[in-house]
């Protein structure tokens, strides 16, 4: 029988436990409670008139049709950044495990790009592909390629999911190379005795077994393209042209500091709290289930 | 020994900073002017607080306008507020929605007993700050209009005279053609487009851009300017895109890098883009007045203001409202006010500073940099054209941004976008409305 350490309880738990609850309640729930508030209210900026209104924001939020089409946006943006970021990365990653001289200077220069900071990053880009003075673009018009991302919406897209993969590559490469090292070289070796190449390998004993990394690295990406890319919309295309990579946290900020649509903007964060949280409970109940260990 | 004389020399040191802004009202002055702007901002403090010993005034930089504005009201909120915030000209309705929150800036000049003459303002520039019983509402600070830059060189190249600028806009096309067919990849280009092509050609033309005169009158103003004139214009710029005569080059002043860079032949932008393309252009450039349409009755009438006034925020302390008064004075006087216009190629906010730029020959020394002040005072303002006020501007300006970018990409007709831009910004509007309703304090 297992036994089982039973210690007395008293005030230490509790006490133990309490900065992080107060760190917990301070930046988290409070502020979640305000947005929560806030979402049911209209305010005009200043806040000297205040009106209840139940459930009013919400009702408008749907009826606009830039918010259904702010979904659509990013419904696009985290498939094309988690997509290209997993393959990417795994490709890289799947070489990187070959590469038998110099492997460290791959790797060291592949994860050299997640030190830069995301709105850094964005400049950098935005920078190259400035229609007026970018490098990047007076090559591609050279070509003959008429690159404007401040009217092409296309463009726009590609270039803040250009300028998100260079900082989501390095991360999610990390994690491949770790799981490509760490499935043991006995089942491989046991592969290519029994006559398998080199991609027949990958596909059936080096893929599967990275499942639970590609799930992690699943929720991580489209959390990362929901929310943290923020900065890089803003420094790279402020949304634009005509809203094309207006994602729903940039759509937050837009309207609520930059508009003042205080009970708008609440009501956004709002519904982007039930996302994450019901991304949160799908990844808890049923993929971390069906993924192979 | 050592550390009491430290700690003493410390506290000797702390009483005496205490006492010493003690003696001088502090006044928190935030604005949003960056790089060499800034450095005037900052002179014009430096002139102030050694002009006189009662008062002293402190310029904060809070970032960019929006950011400015977002602090200001968070400041507001926490009870927190500057004396005077910087804010742009599309913030004035969220401004003065703020009731309770702003004092006006007439109000701060009788009640400090300043000597204070409305008149001796530029109307077209504090029209924009005004209520609708003339009133001044807060201090027209750094005001610029759109004009035309030209490069002359390229003028010369494609034949033409440089001395001659377009006057209307079918010159401008025929202008930008030939100029085009001497080779250059651009003839013209645009800055601000909302501003410039749409507000702009409204106030210029002398028609109304939204009801209940502009949004003077009140919240349950409606936009029109779906008209007419501008559904021609917008329709003439975008057949200029197709004709490779126009190049869209982005939504603020990101386009006077193809001017100076030297790409594009013709610029409409603020006149304050003076200093940045005498800096950077590599050829010969000229200023003109804005283009117009020469077969609209009344054309040109004046064209309007862009950039940000001083608010007076509430709550004050009265000896604090007293050095605010005072600073807006030694603020209009012609001296700072002509010397912050010739440095900054601003418009002077009083017609005094006007006339001593002129004295001190500052016009003939730099040919161009009276158009934009011609261009405001060249009629009396009128009800369609002594300014906008719209709350929730800085959104309808985005949606206007975007409906003619959905143009510029020949993906709309002209009609179509300002019909849609007027429908979406009237929602705008009616949101502003719903959460300022007046009179409900």
């Amino acid at each position: 029988m297992e036994k089982r350490t039973q210690f007395p309880v008293g005030w230490l738990p509790y006490a133990l436990v309490a900065p992080q609850l107060a760190i917990t309640i301070v930046f988290f729930v409070w502020p979640a409670g305000q947005a929560l508030w806030q979402s049911l209210l209209v305010q005009d900026a200043f806040g000297t008139h205040t009106e209840f209104v139940w459930f009013e924001n919400f009702d408008v939020l749907f009826a606009d049709e830039t918010y259904i089409e702010s979904f659509k946006v990013t419904a696009k943006f985290s498939a094309l950044v988690a997509g290209f970021g997993l393959s990417i990365s795994l490709v890289l990653a799947a070489c990187c495990d070959h590469v038998l001289r110099g492997a460290k200077a791959y790797q060291t220069l592949i994860i050299w790009p997640y030190a830069v900071a995301p709105a850094i990053a964005a400049v950098i880009w935005a920078f190259m592909f400035n229609p007026t003075v970018g490098i990047l673009a007076h090559g591609m018009q050279l070509l003959g390629y008429d690159w404007n991302h401040l009217l092409n919406s296309g463009q726009a897209m590609t270039l803040v999911v250009v300028s998100a993969l260079f900082k989501l590559i390095p991360y999610d490469f990390l994690f491949f190379l770790a799981g490509l090292q760490s499935i043991p070289k006995s089942l491989i070796e046991a592969a290519a005795i029994d006559g398998a190449g080199p991609i027949r390998r990958f596909f059936t004993i080096a893929f599967p077994l990275l499942s639970p990394t590609s799930f992690f690295l699943l929720v991580v990406n489209l959390v990362y393209a929901f929310f943290d890319t923020f900065a890089i919309i803003d420094a790279a295309t402020a949304g634009g042209p005509a809203r094309s990579t207006t994602i729903l946290v940039y759509k937050v900020f837009h309207d609520g500091f930059r508009g003042m649509d205080l009970g708008g903007s609440a009501a956004q964060s709002v519904i982007l709290m039930a996302i994450v949280i019901s991304l949160t409970v799908v990844q808890f109940r049923f993929i971390e289930r069906k993924v192979q260990y | 020994m050592k550390i009491k004389n430290i700690c003493f020399a410390v506290v000797a040191s702390c009483a005496f900073g205490a006492g010493s802004a003690q003696a001088a009202t502090e006044i928190q002055w935030w604005h949003s002017m960056s790089g060499a702007l800034g450095e005037r901002v900052k002179e014009i403090a430096d002139g102030f607080n050694a002009s006189q010993s009662a008062y002293k005034v402190v310029p904060v930089y809070k970032g960019g306008y929006a950011d400015s504005l977002t602090a200001t009201i968070a400041a507001v909120r926490s009870g927190k507020a500057p004396h005077i915030a910087q804010v742009f000209e599309v913030g004035t309705a969220t401004m003065m929605s703020g009731g309770k929150a702003i004092k006006p800036v007439y109000e701060v000049m009788t009640q400090a007993h300043e000597k204070f003459d409305p008149k001796a303002y530029m109307p077209a520039v504090t029209g924009y700050y005004t209520d609708t019983k003339g009133r001044m509402l807060s201090m027209p600070f750094n005001s610029s209009t759109p004009v035309l830059f030209y490069n002359k060189d390229a003028f010369k190249k494609a034949g033409l005279d440089p001395n001659k600028p377009p006057v209307t806009w079918d010159q401008v096309e025929e202008t930008a053609t030939k100029v085009r067919d001497a080779g250059m990849a651009c003839g013209y280009t645009t800055g601000w487009q909302s501003w410039v092509q749409l507000e702009n050609m409204s106030a210029w033309h002398n028609q109304e851009f939204a009801t209940k005169q502009n949004g003077f009158g009140g919240l349950d103003t409606k936009l029109v300017f779906n008209t007419q004139l501008l559904v021609r214009h917008i329709a003439k710029l975008s057949s200029w895109v197709k004709a490779g005569l126009f190049t869209y080059a982005g939504r603020s002043n990101q386009p006077e890098a193809k001017f100076y860079g030297g790409d594009c032949a013709m610029l409409t932008s603020s006149s304050a883009a003076y200093a940045n393309i005498k800096k950077n252009a590599k050829f010969q450039f000229g200023v003109s007045q804005l283009p117009y349409y020469e077969d609209v009755k009344g054309a040109p009438q004046n064209s309007i203001i862009g950039g940000a006034s001083l608010w007076v925020m509430a709550g004050k302390k009265p000896a604090e409202y007293k050095g605010v008064a005072k600073f807006f004075t030694y603020m209009s006087s012609p001296e700072v006010q002509a010397n912050w216009h010739q440095k900054t190629g601003y418009v002077p906010i009083t017609k005094a500073a006007y006339e001593l730029s002129k004295k001190e020959g500052f016009y003939e020394k730099n040919p161009g940099t009276d158009v934009a002040i011609q261009q405001l005072l060249l009629k009396n303002p009128t009800k369609d054209s002594k300014g906008i006020r719209l709350g929730n501007f800085v959104q309808i300006r985005g949606i206007i941004d975007e409906e003619l970018e959905s143009v510029w990409a020949q993906k709309k007709g002209p009609k179509q976008a300002l019909d849609d831009a007027v429908e979406r910004g009237n929602v705008e509007l009616r949101k502003f409305e719903r959460a300022n309703k007046p009179g409900k304090h």
